[in-house]
């Protein structure tokens, strides 16, 4: 049985990989998890130096998912690349880095500063809600999109996944963008942006206020977005938006993803990405499906 | 030693208090693992209920493999755990946290509120002199009789109708207790009062603090307090509840 996909010429042994955010670099899940079965570890997203992120609370629960306005706390590049890349590759993780910054600048800096590192992957963060600079400013508009798509592509030794939102009204036009400035592929959804309020305080529950939704409560809406995307461009897709399970899963490859990333279930259960690849396995026994790129796209 | 993330059984659970419930969980060789000031995460077996609820410990049972929490009601998911009868079974993860640097030198073990649980196992493991201080609402308090097998209790209600009226701190003062460490759980304005009173009185204190969290273990960052040293993670000034706490020198925590 073949489990092993292609993105951008980088081969991962299965399909799954890690929301950005919810698995930190992997050195707090390795106590559950065995990183070198998954397909790869997507890392919490890094710019060029450390970011505070958001005053707390920084995250609330929804039915069927949650909020969070962590606002990319991150210890910035140069200790990613003392610690948590040695930590990964001894683990022996494939990476997929993800990357964020507030100007064009900042992103180019941190592939700059990856080129020569154990990193197979770039997942180019435009889509964070929680941020006021950078973020989902380069992800809303498809001219702003395509302009830091062509910046990055052309300082990176890495392939680039752009990362799409899905707070856009098109989201077919953003893809399209981000293939013509030379993207490698591409990654959705990010979260919705979402609000919460405390009616007996008469307040908002996080204190940034709005903050981005994640979870099984978002998923038609990503798998739909997936099909759409995935019919538009020919680059291949990573799916991601509320995986809880293996079925779940399934729907991304069959709506055309090529891979799959489980973010917010990691909180749920911190096995939760491995069970997601045995239950891929199981359902392909099943069906006597001998390789999973039979299922990419199977549903037109 | 490590965290388990294992499936516990229920094997008891009564009503304490008003929206205040007690529940002993068998968690296998978590339970010998476990340290007084550490955490559970729990899960509820509702699938729209993504996120563990993390509960302190309040009383550890090696022998008999057990963990017991005290909750308050808090919310939805609380609720629903409330219901639970022995024989359920629910996802748990833990132990969680760093728990209690327990020294053998004179103690204030402060609790407020629903941070009064986890002082009950320290009570029981510190073996030194101790003053035990516990805050309530009102006369509806909990675990007062269980704290009294292991020291002097004093207690403190907002509206005076059991012991100091006032806060913890008051009663503190009240009664002139002395000690040189002081081991805190409760609300923030709480432990507030706790780091100023250790301040002015050039003692020790260990705060134990709760934030919302996710993950649990330390990845997701959502659970951080301002810390007066940069940390270790991110090398701002943002330290993780859940993971390089809950419980922090009083001195390392900006509120």
């Amino acid at each position: 049985m073949n489990l092993g996909v292609e993105i951008a010429g980088v081969s991962l042994k299965n399909p799954v990989t890690t929301g950005s955010g919810t698995f930190g670099s992997g050195e707090e899940y390795s106590e559950f998890v065995d990183l070198s079965s998954l397909g790869a570890v997507t890392t919490k997203g890094v710019a060029n130096v450390p970011w505070e992120g958001n005053p707390t609370p920084r995250v609330a629960e929804t039915y069927g998912g949650m909020l969070n306005a962590v606002g990319l706390q991150n210890p910035g590049v140069d200790v990613m690349i003392k610690r948590d890349l040695p930590f990964l590759k001894k683990a022996g993780a494939a990476v997929i880095v993800n990357v964020c910054g507030r100007t064009v600048e900042d992103y180019i800096e941190v592939v700059e500063r990856l080129s020569d590192q154990p990193v197979d992957l770039l997942e180019i963060n435009v889509s964070c809600p929680n941020v006021k600079e950078g973020g989902i400013a380069f992800g809303q508009d498809p001219k702003a999109l395509y302009e830091i798509t062509k910046a990055v592509k052309e300082k990176a030794d890495q392939p680039i996944i752009m990362k799409l939102s899905p707070n856009v009204t098109d989201i077919k036009e953003m893809a399209k963008a981000a293939e013509a400035a030379g993207s490698d592929a591409l990654s959705l959804i990010n979260t919705l942006t979402g609000m919460k309020i405390d009616i007996e305080k008469r307040d908002f529950l996080l204190a940034n206020k709005t903050g981005g939704l994640s979870g099984p409560a978002i998923k038609p809406v990503a798998v739909r977005m997936v099909y759409e995307v995935c019919s538009t461009v020919k680059i291949p897709v990573i799916g991601m938006g509320g995986i809880l399970n293996a079925e779940d899963a399934l729907e991304f490859i069959m709506a055309g993803a090529t891979a799959v990333a489980v973010g917010t279930a990691n909180f749920t259960d911190p096995c939760a990405a491995v069970k997601v690849i045995d239950g891929i396995k199981s359902y392909m026994e099943r069906h006597n499906i001998e390789d999973i790129r039979e299922l990419i796209g199977c549903v037109k | 030693m490590g965290k388990h993330n294992i499936k516990a059984e229920i094997v008891s659970q009564k009503k304490l208090s008003t929206d205040i419930f007690d529940m002993t969980l068998n968690v296998g060789d978590m339970a010998k693992e476990a340290l007084p000031g550490q955490f559970v995460s729990v899960y509820v077996n509702d699938g729209s209920k993504l996120l563990p609820r993390p509960i302190s410990i309040c009383g550890i049972d090696a022998k008999h493999k057990t963990v017991r929490i005290v909750y308050r009601i808090a919310g939805k998911g609380t609720e629903l755990l409330s219901t639970y009868e022995a024989g359920t079974r629910l996802n748990v993860l833990g132990p969680l946290g760093n728990g209690f640097n327990m020294k053998n030198e004179k103690a204030i073990l402060i609790g407020g509120g629903i941070g009064i649980p986890p002082m009950l196992e320290l009570a029981k493991q510190l073996k030194c002199e101790k003053t035990i201080v516990l805050g309530y609402r009102n006369q509806d308090t909990f675990l007062k009789e269980e704290f009294e097998a292991y020291g002097e209790v004093l207690v403190s209600t907002e509206d005076g109708s059991v012991g100091t009226k006032g806060n913890v701190i008051d009663a503190v003062r009240e009664q002139a207790r002395e000690g040189s460490v002081i081991y805190a759980c409760g609300p923030t304005p709480m432990l507030k009062g706790v780091k100023a009173y250790a301040e002015e009185m050039g003692l020790e204190a260990q705060i134990s603090l709760e934030e919302r969290m996710a993950c649990g273990i330390g990845a997701c960052l959502a659970c951080v307090c301002k810390s007066k040293e940069v940390d270790g993670h991110t090398h701002v000034r943002n330290k993780r509840v859940c993971k390089d706490g809950p419980v922090f020198d009083a001195k390392e925590v900006e509120f």
